[in-house]
């Protein structure tokens, strides 16, 4: 229904975004824009916001113990501003999404097949051998061998990487522009992973999908997105194309990422490069930079004063005081590390 | 020096000498039954006549997809589940005999699980859990406090600070830190890592890494290094062992396995990590599906159905692993001679 609505705009637009549980201020001022048709991957470590961030976008959280304050535009709709009524149709016709662990998120006691022709005729008015039908459609859509056969089956009988092309299929039942994946390769293997990664990628393709997926993998964000936003203790410290993200870092964050991932070590016993120390606990935020105390680069100042977002090139932002000492060394290369032990 | 009252213990101190594989497996086999309906029994063939070695001071690198027996390996290692057939030595010495009870081996021998939660004791203080073991095995209370304080020391994390903590009030990378401690509180040589790193943030995975190369090199210890990820295992390992439905694939040096792969899955798992190039991502999927289901695999060679090279013959023979390098062994019909497969090279490489 909603493919028909206009298509002017961004898919997803979130400025100021902050979002908090009790005192803790998980998400911090986050602006972002996800054009129609683009995908793009929301990166980080635990605990730095950004599966807060997309869910915000479906306003999953209950409403008594969240506080939601900025503002939220996803398929041309301002999502803060729906209703009850308006929520519900919103969630899975307008954006749905997909979750780390399927067989958490399907209801066991209904074949998977049910549960798709349940949320098609939720949304819309069909006869039920037409939703049966585009149920099969979905099904072999996303590529699951025997589809006919597979719609009968419960969540527990189909294997890990089928469990998710079949959420993958739920989530586009009632033909969304944008499809929100939290952590959708985490769980699988690698070999189905890459499987899962290229569907998307072909979904992206063929139906003009808007995807924001969120991964702490960034082998994954490069298969995957157009765009990547790297996140820390609830901000986005540098955003841009997937390719200047991996070849041209200008933040001190992103390059340690980069640095501390094993296929960048050259030799064997040679030592890997890490960011020093843990990420801060949110509930007390240090004043200034969040990223300063385990930054290279940090000075006095950006322990007082949160850096500002610079624009690098269009589109390539970045949040920090040293933007430019930061990408001359990345450039440089690895230092050569010494070797500690004997 | 060690700490361990009953110093004799033959096994505390190298046997066989540096030749001797610390661990030698051969023929494991572990069948889980499956309790479903009335039908004609069935079993899971989890690990299925599995031989390798684990020489002194090295680290193998074992790989796989889910259900491939990796980490039933381990648990057989460990004596936490009983094989069905096959032997195990150690330094030379059967285990679990007369002369290698398990529990002497056991101290020889520690774990690291993946889950750092759910491998500590939720109420005890870390420094409890450091010392359990040495208190268990004889080491006066006080005597075993202080190792576990210097263990947390020198896994990075500060006795004053950590040693009263309970496992919830520490995060992630630090509990594995802890569970890393505790694996080393009875100078074990053999440490078996059964996903050890898997799930920590990428940046907290690269310190544990560290620490885990400069532990080897102090305290001369070898380890199993079990993994999914293909690039941690890479920079890890020595040498490295791919398994397929409970059988060895490929097994040989990981800069000879990893770089130039010789069987046809390890080629598919190399081919299915994301490469970290955004003009040149993955086009195609090597391996369609999931791993297939150990309760009835393949006939012949167990990859036979997902491989690009199967012929005919696949179907009907196993094929044995034998080596296409000296110490780089293959089970692939297509990489040996006079298998009737018609890749086969024509004849054996002069090793």
């Amino acid at each position: 229904m909603s493919t028909a609505q206009a298509r002017d705009g961004a898919a997803v637009e979130l400025s100021g975004l902050r979002v908090a549980f009790g005192k803790t201020q998980v998400v911090d001022g986050v602006d972002l824009k996800v054009e129609r048709g683009q995908a793009l991957a929301l990166i980080g470590e635990s605990g730095s916001g950004k599966s807060v961030t997309l869910r915000s976008i479906l306003r999953l959280f209950p409403a008594g113990r969240s506080r939601i304050e900025g503002k939220i535009l996803a398929a041309g709709k301002d999502v803060l501003a729906l209703d009850t009524k308006a929520l519900s149709h919103f969630r899975g016709g307008d954006v749905s999404m997909i979750f780390q662990e399927p067989l958490l998120a399907f209801d066991p006691v209904y074949s998977v097949g049910r549960q798709i022709t349940e949320s098609i005729q939720r949304h819309e008015k069909i006869s039920s051998k037409d939703v049966r039908a585009r149920a099969l459609a979905l099904f072999e859509r996303v590529r699951i061998p025997s589809p006919e056969r597979r719609l009968d089956n419960y969540p527990h009988e189909m294997s890990g990487g089928m469990r998710q092309r079949a959420m993958i299929a739920l989530a586009l039942a009632c033909r969304p522009q944008v499809l929100l994946a939290d952590e959708p390769t985490t769980a699988l293997d690698a070999t189905v992973q890459i499987q899962v990664l290229l569907l998307l990628r072909e979904l992206q393709r063929d139906l003009g999908l808007s995807i924001v997926i969120v991964t702490h993998d960034l082998g994954a964000a490069v298969e995957v997105a157009d765009r990547i936003a790297v996140m820390y203790a609830g901000k986005i410290v540098e955003v841009g194309t997937a390719k200047e993200i991996v070849r041209d870092p200008h933040h001190p964050y992103t390059i340690g990422l980069l640095r501390s991932r094993a296929e960048g070590a050259m030799d064997k016993g040679s030592r890997l490069q890490t960011i020093p120390g843990s990420p801060p606990d949110l509930a007390n935020r240090p004043p200034g930079c969040p990223f300063a105390p385990r930054c290279f680069l940090a000075e006095d100042r950006c322990r007082k004063e949160m850096p500002p977002e610079v624009e690098l090139s269009p589109g390539h932002r970045a949040a920090c005081w040293f933007t430019d000492e930061a990408s001359s060394a990345y450039r440089a290369g690895p230092q050569p590390v010494a070797v500690e032990m004997a | 020096m060690s700490v361990i009252p009953n110093g004799l213990d033959p096994f505390a101190t190298d046997r066989g000498g540096p030749a001797q594989p610390l661990l030698s497996i051969s023929g494991l086999i572990k069948h889980f039954p499956v309790r479903k309906g009335t039908g004609p029994k069935r079993v899971v063939r989890a690990v299925d006549g599995v031989d390798f070695d684990v020489l002194k001071g090295e680290t193998l690198g074992i790989v796989g997809e889910s259900g491939c027996g990796k980490s039933t390996t381990a648990k057989l290692i460990m004596g936490l589940i009983e094989r069905d057939s096959g032997d195990m030595l150690y330094d030379g010495q059967a285990i679990g005999e007369r002369a290698m009870p398990w529990r002497s081996y056991r101290r020889q021998a520690q774990m690291v699980f993946q889950d750092s939660y759910a491998s500590l004791n939720p109420r005890m203080t870390v420094e409890q859990s450091i010392a359990f073991g040495p208190k268990v095995n004889g080491v006066p209370g006080r005597q075993a406090v202080e190792r576990a304080r210097a263990l947390l020391a020198r896994v990075g994390l500060e006795p004053k600070r950590f040693a009263g903590r309970y496992p919830h009030e520490i995060s992630g990378g630090q509990r594995q830190r802890v569970n890393i401690a505790r694996a080393l509180a009875l100078e074990p040589r053999l440490v078996l890592l059964d996903e050890a790193v898997s799930a920590l943030d990428k940046s907290v995975e690269a310190q544990v890494l560290n620490l885990l190369l400069d532990l080897k090199a102090e305290f001369g210890l070898t380890y199993i290094f079990i993994s999914h990820d293909l690039n941690v295992v890479r920079f890890i390992s020595d040498r490295v062992m791919v398994m397929y439905l409970g059988r060895v694939a490929e097994i040989g040096p990981s800069d000879q396995v990893l770089a130039a792969p010789s069987h046809p899955y390890t080629q598919a798992l190399l081919a299915s990590m994301p490469s970290l190039d955004p003009d040149n991502r993955t086009q195609e999927a090597l391996l369609a599906g999931d791993p297939p289901n150990p309760i009835d695999p393949p006939s012949g060679c167990r990859f036979h159905p997902r491989c690009t090279l199967a012929e005919g013959v696949c179907s009907a023979v196993e094929p044995s692993l034998s080596p296409v390098m000296p110490l780089h062994r293959v089970a692939c019909l297509a990489r040996q001679p006079g298998s009737g497969h018609s890749a086969a090279p024509s004849e054996a490489i002069a090793a």
